[in-house]
């Protein structure tokens, strides 16, 4: 292990660095804190320049309850998890599909169709943005969920092909060959045989892809107008808007957008870690 | 290689023609879905660039002029040199996210739960992120004023200072992305051999040398990726900038992303083309760093 063991040095190094962790987590997690405290003061904190000191009043719930009665964020919500959930089974699927096929099977295309998913994973989206925006205007697609669910769906296939790829092919072959020695056909193989074992990787995609779509600012200003369909990150920025000088209400617009990736991140933990440090580590 | 050397499975339905078709039936929805949404769109993007189009009207062929305008922009060699700061300075990350991983990997009491709340930022949209940033930074009441004044100086604007506020964006973007690359180290100690940190230490290295000779040799998987995402994420630093500054004050803090946004899609007006072609030099830029990692992922797969 490095750097050495706490638990070999000297009784003080110990108790200083049983000091040093929270206070440096204090100062790491500062920025946080100071939007957490601003979202349950009252306005009257905020325009006296009390911003720091004790809260006057703890408005926890009337805050939060004021950002659902005073704007959309339902709304914005709701269309969060109707762009993210669907976008997350679709690329998940289709990753899962086309990763088989580019592990398991050795053909001239592999490696080149292997290596167009990669790439198209990191291109800059402005290079895609006018041709998807015209595409889903003319097909009818602009300023709708679907629209939105496509996109994203096809984008993250790239990424979850070459994380699906990498995870079938590190399986132990043997098995899919004693399948093909019995005759079973090759969608049973991967039905029955290469799906039960690739749930872990599932899993990891699918909290990894969940936070990415949720997250997504760009897309949601690209390929819509007005509030019907918006997520709840462009929701945020629109209520920062409407809300000059309500700091207190931004605050709490923002930590409610960021409710459900930190919970999903809190409760798939290994999960997201095992498909974030992919390939950062040579097994 | 082994893996070609397949018997035929002649009783089958495909008869010997299945191991050849059946690759494409598992390929073909994810791949017409990334041709559709992914890969023509780049090229379309690219043809856009040589026309003048307001995306309603007859769009008319100009050649390279877009390009040629671009030379003579000073607003895109503002968001150029922007980008090239980011780049730099974003790369930070990397040892910052080092050192917080060497300081977490210490076996005491909540160890994890200090790794996950370290870890945080990174999960949190960029939206929120430059929010919290924006106010950190706000004159009047932000956190910042509040130090510079307990310290007795006069609280700066950052955001609305032309000559800070790219550095005020990046040190926001620096937090999540710190956190990345300390996630992606944590993962490496964890993997560091014990059997040649303890060949070393009998050797008599310890501290810095052991980190340098011994340990971050064996990081180098997780330095690359670190790099890889550090460098995708500062050209693609879009969020931060729309959300902070929109580009300003007077484009000072404008990005590529953010500039092929502005004149395409905003009030700025609808110039497609000329968006097309800031797309297109982006695209070209980052086109180093994909080939770069292409031929890095290439010769792994040989070597396997």
């Amino acid at each position: 292990m490095f750097p050495k063991p706490i638990a070999a040095r000297s009784r003080t190094y110990q108790r200083l660095y049983k000091i040093a962790l929270p206070i440096a987590l204090l100062i790491w997690l500062l920025p946080l804190l100071a939007i957490f405290m601003t979202s349950i003061r009252s306005s009257v904190d905020i325009n006296t320049g009390n911003v720091f000191g004790w809260p006057s009043q703890f408005l926890l719930i009337e805050n939060y309850t004021e950002v659902f009665n005073r704007s959309q964020a339902i709304l914005y919500l709701k269309n969060s998890f109707m762009i993210t959930i669907p976008t997350v089974l679709l690329s998940v699927s289709l990753a899962c599909l086309a990763g088989y096929a580019l592990a398991i099977y050795r053909f001239r295309w592999s490696l080149p169709i292997f290596f167009l998913f990669v790439a198209g994973n990191f291109v800059p989206f402005q290079i895609l943005m006018i041709p998807v925006r015209d595409m889903s205007v003319s097909t009818g697609l602009y300023n709708t969920i679907l629209g939105q669910v496509l996109f994203h769906a096809a984008f993250q296939t790239g990424f979850c092909t070459f994380f699906m790829r990498n995870f079938i092919r590190a399986l132990p072959f043997e098995l899919i060959e004693s399948g093909r020695i019995e005759g079973v056909g090759e969608i049973k193989i991967f039905l029955f045989i290469v799906v039960p074992l690739v749930r872990p990787a599932l899993a990891a995609l699918s909290v990894l892809i969940f936070t990415f779509v949720w997250n997504d600012f760009f897309w949601a200003t690209v390929l819509t107008q007005g509030e019907s369909v918006k997520p709840i990150t462009a929701g945020v920025r629109s209520l920062n808007g409407q809300y000059v000088n309500n700091w207190h209400l931004v605050s709490a617009a923002s930590l409610i957008a960021a409710i459900p990736p930190v919970a999903m991140f809190f409760l798939m933990q290994k999960h997201f870690i095992a498909g974030l440090t992919l390939g950062s580590v040579k097994q | 290689m082994r893996r070609s050397n397949h018997p035929n499975y002649s009783t089958h339905i495909f008869g010997k023609n299945k191991l050849v078709i059946s690759p494409w039936l598992f390929l073909i929805p994810g791949i017409i879905f990334f041709l559709i949404y992914v890969i023509v769109p780049i090229f379309q993007s690219i043809w856009v660039s040589f026309y003048e189009w307001d995306g309603l009207g007859q769009a008319e062929w100009v050649g390279l002029a877009n390009y040629v305008e671009l030379l003579d922009d000073e607003y895109f060699y503002t968001s150029l040199k922007n980008n090239f700061i980011w780049l730099v300075l974003y790369l930070l990350a990397v040892p910052l996210g080092l050192f917080i991983a060497l300081f977490l990997n210490q076996v005491v009491f909540g160890i994890r739960f200090y790794k996950s709340l370290f870890f945080f930022p990174f999960v949190i949209s960029q939206v929120v992120v430059g929010l919290i940033f924006s106010w950190f930074y706000n004159p009047n009441f932000g956190l910042l004023s509040q130090i510079f004044t307990s310290l007795g100086l006069e609280p700066i604007a950052i955001l609305s200072d032309e000559n800070l506020v790219t550095y005020g964006i990046i040190f926001a973007g620096l937090w999540p992305q710190v956190a990345y690359c300390m996630i992606l180290y944590l993962t490496g100690l964890s993997n560091v051999s014990q059997d040649l940190m303890e060949a070393a230490r009998l050797d008599g290295a310890k501290g810095w040398r052991m980190l340098w000779y011994v340990v971050l040799p064996q990081l180098r998987p997780a330095t690359f990726i670190s790099v890889v995402v550090t460098i995708i994420g500062a050209l693609r630093s879009f969020d931060m900038v729309a959300i902070m500054t929109e580009g300003g004050p007077y484009g000072s803090s404008n990005v590529l992303a953010y500039y092929m946004f502005e004149t395409a899609l905003s009030e700025y007006g609808f110039r497609l083309g000329y968006g097309s072609a800031i797309a297109t030099v982006l695209f070209f830029i980052m086109l180093i760093y994909i080939t770069y990692f292409l031929w890095r992922l290439y010769k792994n797969e040989k070597e396997a």
